[in-house]
């Protein structure tokens, strides 16, 4: 550390149609040095790291690397002078295999070296202990199996600079700090990472200084031993603004809602995803899945969403078995589905906020004539969800493309909660989201709750799971490892469930 | 210096409706060179295409009748297209269409004109859609290609018909292939004297009504639109994704059917293989053009239309490739290709 910095970015402006997105950002990294860039959704992180990445031109400012002024046209550019990064949102190919994506664009020859590009895999997830199978297709990967394939593409370019755009938000504690030894290890060589995250803990654990940036501006640059997390709270949500997750009130009735017994499915690779899971969930209770992208959480959501079928198993909703036929008979019995990849199937991202709304209850006599949709009613019924979920902008008429992750998040959620459900299977609703939208959000479930729905919560984000749940369940390779009571639950105890270490007294 | 796209905000409606009219003035330039090349002075090549599809009542009308089916497979491919079903087989639909006219119009019962028509339309219609419907269904099921099952599906329909028209249809007095000439009562009705101006014109506006209501207001269309905008998020939401696909291509290829049964009940009378001069691969260019809009449709099968009839006059009067008029279509679509990219990037020189 210290001397010069490897990379200088000086005076960085880029705006986005009207709204500026970064505004005369000086920013530093130093080899060998962890420095993480502190910041809300939307405070500017990452089109700063796509700046650097070369798939954003600044409006203003001037990048140095190693003191020299350069300009970096493209991402090709940027891996050739050793900046690597990995994005919040993949870019893998999906029908091609791991080692095929790891290798695309670094391997020119005609025929590429199976053998040896697998070889030099082994070496690097030997090395970091990324364990990554080169011969599995990328569409069967999970989202945490997808960011380390990313990360050891990175690795096989040979970077020096190495960008992680919120890596850690698909993993666990356990691997998360498995992640950390790897970067911990990766800086003592010559490899300097720069590290986005809005999660103040892990920064402060993993990084050597800290940047805080909101609304596109720097307000600090800390070095991590000089700082404290109150100080950075401040400096990233603005002055004394609290975000609070209201307290549970109601405790859970006695009637069962819903009940799982025994339910197998095959994930898509063909391995059993799910073994004979059961759980219950009662009235007006929430039921945390706590566990590790990739354990069956995905094949579970989608069997109570009603979009795959089981192999066997049964489910009962309010005493009846529910048939797998359509996603419309579970809505229409009273089910609010909150999908985890809310982009592809929560909305349509082209079409406006009306249409949006309408996804589930264009059919309904409500909001149809004969034939025809009732575009008028439709469009009141829209302005009212948005005006009751301060969806921003609050036009019923813009494509739902224009709206930020927080607010397609709440539309999604208005739009569920607005058929009055009595059961709420919820993914993942907070991923990706600033501090505000994920307390408004996890408040919206709490609602739910009192109201007396019952909730299934699959969540990877363990803060979540506690804040939330009535009950734990956790699910470890397509099994439930333990089902703890919200006041038994112990984070270490979950954690090492989550990471498949079983502690005997649980089962 | 440097030349690069940058992203823009959305363009106001004006805008969207200035860049369909861009990309026709921009053909207008780039064909002009073309019939400068073949030796004709420009404006008056221009200015006989004008008179000669719009200059007099004859003319205008003649625009007409050449507009209805391009309306059709126009209308066709919009409406796949809107379902993400690439429909490249508008013309082999439209063949289905005409074989169906032809066939019922040679029914041998005695009915009255307008039942014998709306038997004729309702059939021409039906044949066309479940044609359609078949790679529809084939994609829904199984995932074929639409693109290549459409596509090769007009050789199998035009080549059998062509078996059809030398075989068993084949004119018994001239020997020419094509179909028996279709009874009295199949025919359209003729609206306006001493012109083609017939009851398929009507039909287009109809069609095109339909459509626009289709999308603007039914449920149907609803579900068609989002299915194909994102059909994840539609078999999420419990749309029956496989049923509306095969529906939309059942409407599909139902219009292109029509732009047959036009042809065959109020043009030409009887089935020949040479029937349609590639309206249905027209229809993609009008489709693409009237960016899927069933107004913008109307209006891109009209200069096109224009564009047929006054390149045939001008052709006939300056010696001029009769092609060019196909020339220009197909500069027509490249052009609106590039200038669409202008609805969400704008040049930016540095």
């Amino acid at each position: 550390m210290g001397n010069d910095p490897v990379v200088r970015m000086a005076g960085i402006s880029k705006s986005f149609l009207r709204v500026s997105a970064n505004r005369e950002i000086d920013f530093e990294l130093y080899r060998g040095e962890i420095c993480s860039i502190l910041g809300e959704n939307g405070a500017g992180k990452s089109t700063l790291m796509n700046i650097l990445y070369g798939l954003y031109r600044p409006d203003k400012g001037k990048i140095f690397l190693k003191g020299k002024e350069v300009e970096i046209d493209s991402p090709k550019e940027a891996i050739g002078m050793g900046i690597g990064m990995v994005h919040q949102h993949f870019n893998l190919v999906p029908t091609l295999q791991v080692w095929e994506n790891i290798v695309l664009g670094k391997d020119r020859r005609f025929i590429l070296n199976k053998g040896e590009a697998c070889r030099s895999i082994a070496k690097i997830s030997d090395s970091y202990g990324l364990k990554v199978d080169p011969e599995a297709f990328v569409w069967q990967l999970s989202v945490g199996e997808k960011q380390k394939v990313e990360i050891v593409k990175a690795l096989f370019r040979g970077v020096e600079i190495l960008i992680l755009d919120e890596p850690t938000a698909v993993l666990t504690p356990q691997e998360a700090e498995a992640l950390f030894s790897v970067l911990r290890n990766m800086v003592k060589g010559k490899i300097s990472i720069i590290f986005i995250s809005h999660k103040l803990k892990e920064v402060l654990n993993i990084s050597d200084r800290i940047v805080v940036l909101r609304r596109g501006r720097v307000l600090g640059s800390k070095r991590t031993r000089e700082t404290s997390a109150p100080e950075l709270a401040a400096l990233m949500v603005g002055s004394n603004e609290s975000f609070k997750v209201k307290g549970k009130r109601r405790s859970p009735g006695d009637r069962i809602i819903l009940k799982v017994e025994e339910l197998s499915a095959p994930s898509d690779m063909g391995y059993e995803a799910l073994k004979n899971i059961s759980f219950t969930i009662h009235e007006g209770e929430i039921l945390g899945l706590a566990g590790v992208s990739g354990n069956g959480q995905r094949e579970l959501a989608e069997i109570l969403n009603g979009i795959r079928k089981p192999a066997a198993g049964r489910v009962h909703y309010l005493d009846k078995p529910i048939p797998f036929v359509s996603p419309d008979a579970l809505v229409r019995s009273g089910w609010a589905r909150i999908p985890e990849d809310r982009m592809v199937q929560g909305v349509i991202l082209n079409l406006d906020l009306t249409d949006n709304f309408l996804l589930e209850n264009h059919c309904d006599s409500d909001f149809r004539y004969g034939p025809f949709v009732n575009y008028n009613k439709s469009k009141n019924f829209a302005k009212k969800l948005i005006e009751l979920y301060d969806i921003r902008p609050p036009l019923p008429d813009v494509p739902v493309k224009t709206l930020s992750g927080g607010n397609i998040q709440k539309l999604i959620l208005a739009r569920e909660f607005s058929l009055q459900p009595r059961m709420v299977i919820v993914s993942q609703p907070t991923r990706g989201l600033d501090i505000k939208a994920l307390t408004y959000i996890r408040n919206l479930l709490i609602d739910q709750r009192e109201k007396g729905a019952a909730i299934l919560l699959i969540s990877e984000d363990l803060d979540e799971i506690f804040e939330l749940s009535d009950r734990i369940a956790v699910i470890y390779e397509g099994e439930i490892v333990g089902i703890f009571s919200d006041k038994a639950a112990d984070r270490i105890q979950v954690g090492l469930l989550m990471a498949g270490l079983a502690v005997d007294s649980t089962r | 210096m440097r030349i690069y796209l940058q992203r823009r905000p959305p363009l106001p409606w004006w805008g969207i409706a200035l860049l369909p009219i861009a990309a026709v003035l921009l053909s207008i330039l780039f064909s002009s060179l073309l019939i400068a090349i073949s030796g004709v002075d420009i404006f008056n090549a221009w200015y006989l295409i004008l008179t000669h599809s719009l200059g007099s009542r004859f003319a205008f009308l003649e625009t007409l009748v050449k507009m209805a089916p391009l309306v059709f497979t126009g209308l066709a491919v919009s409406v796949a297209f809107k379902a993400s079903f690439w429909n490249i087989g508008a013309e082999g639909q439209l063949y289905v269409g005409a074989l169906v006219a032809a066939a019922l119009g040679i029914l041998p019962v005695k009915l009255p004109s307008f039942l014998h028509i709306l038997l004729i339309i309702s059939g021409g219609f039906l044949a066309g859609g479940l044609t359609a419907a078949i790679p529809g269904y084939l994609k829904a099921r199984l995932n074929v290609s639409d693109v290549v099952t459409t596509l090769l599906m007009n050789y199998i329909i035009i080549l059998m018909i062509e078996a059809l028209l030398n075989g068993p249809w084949r004119d018994a007095l001239s020997g020419w292939p094509h179909s028996p000439s279709i009874l009295e009562s199949a025919r359209f009705p003729i609206f306006v004297a001493r012109s083609r101006f017939h009851l398929g014109i009507l039909l287009m506006l109809i069609a095109v009504g339909f459509v626009y209501v289709l999308f603007k207001k039914t449920a149907l269309g609803y579900r068609i639109k989002v299915f194909g905008e994102n059909p994840q998020a539609a078999f999420f939401g419990g749309i029956p994704t496989g049923r509306i696909l095969v529906i939309a291509a059942f409407l599909s290829g139902g219009l292109a059917g029509l732009a047959g049964v036009g042809e065959v009940c109020a043009v030409q009378y009887y089935l020949i293989s040479n029937l349609s001069t590639g309206y249905g691969y027209f229809g993609i260019v009008i489709a693409v053009l009237g960016r899927l809009n069933p107004v913008g449709v109307l209006l891109s099968a009209f200069y096109f239309a224009a564009i047929i009839t006054g390149g045939q006059g001008m052709s006939r009067m300056t010696g001029v490739p009769v092609y060019i008029a196909e020339v220009i279509q197909g500069i027509t679509l490249l052009c609106m290709l590039a200038v669409m990219l202008f609805n969400e990037y704008r040049l930016k020189i540095e």
